[in-house]
């Protein structure tokens, strides 16, 4: 796991979870903004599985256990799309809150991940 | 207001599943999901070390699981299921946040439980009394009768709150 990407994970995450929470309070119904934050947060975890698959090969291996970490990654993974599709089910302004709290929900696993990878002694 | 407007509302969809309500589902989805998890790596990696604990982690996290399929399917049955685990939830928090503090030995490793739900922000403290609030004032729909007011008010404002 590479610390920095993690960090700028964490960070994308919880900008555009919280922006979402705003955007539902604000009674806005799930748009391309809400989605294209649930994209992005994605497509970051997708490049953080290639690099977990790379990374332990290349003189980077997590000090915790790998099963957990990708437990976490895989279970992180599941949570955009679903949020989306439910999104789509009930276009309403809690759906636009549901995004964000899937959003803000990835950060929290990143941040145990890194975790999991630099620091935890297993 | 008007019972005409109420009753001409599709009976399939149900009034636990509009509004703030899915919001409630989201955050016990995600909290059965990670519970799921860490009961998964804990019993698979180290079940010897603390059986208590990660006998119970399994079992708060098919709670978990069943208190969201309940609260997601409509019907009277479901309210019930998801009556009786949301009280299971609280109780078990209660009881074992408890514990871990009093008899730290009992608990050598942490459940999603231990400590009030520290680990987790304390959402599995604060998400039971959410959960009864929403079965309270969104209890099923009879068929003769008409629906619940509280559930009509809210299948109002989810409407109005999806034209905004």
């Amino acid at each position: 796991m590479i610390e920095w990407f993690a960090y700028v994970q964490v960070a994308v995450a919880v900008a555009g979870g919280l922006l979402c929470v705003v955007l539902g309070l604000a009674k806005r119904v799930p748009n391309d903004l809400v989605l294209g934050v649930l994209a992005l947060v994605e497509l970051l975890l997708v490049v953080q599985v290639v690099v977990a698959i790379i990374a332990p090969g290349a003189g980077n291996p997590p000090t915790g256990s790998l099963l957990e970490f990708w437990v976490y990654l895989i279970s992180a993974l599941l949570l955009p799309p679903a949020a989306a599709f439910w999104a789509l089910l009930e276009r309403s302004r809690w759906a636009t809150v549901v995004c964000g709290v899937a959003a803000l929900a990835v950060a929290v696993m990143v941040y145990r991940m890194l975790q999991i990878w630099t620091v935890q002694q297993a | 207001m008007s019972d005409a407007r109420s009753t001409t509302e599709p009976a399939a969809k149900p009034g636990r599943m509009s509004g703030i309500g899915r919001v409630l589902v989201a955050v016990y989805a995600v909290l059965a999901l990670a519970a799921t998890g860490r009961s998964f790596t804990q019993i698979v990696q180290r079940f010897d070390e603390a059986p208590l604990a990660y006998t119970l982690s399994a079992l708060a996290a098919v709670v978990y699981v069943i208190a969201t399929i309940a609260l997601v399917r409509p019907g009277r049955t479901s309210y019930r299921v998801a009556w009786v685990t949301i009280v299971f939830e609280f109780t078990g928090v209660i009881v074992v946040g408890t514990l871990s503090v009093i008899r730290p030995d009992l608990f050598p490793d942490a459940t999603v439980w231990s400590f009030f739900g520290m680990g987790y922000l304390f959402i599995p403290l604060v998400l039971p009394p959410l959960g009864m609030w929403w079965l309270a004032t969104h209890p099923p729909r009879t068929d003769a009768a008409a629906p619940a007011p509280g559930a009509a008010s809210d299948a109002r404002r989810a409407a109005s709150g999806g034209r905004s």
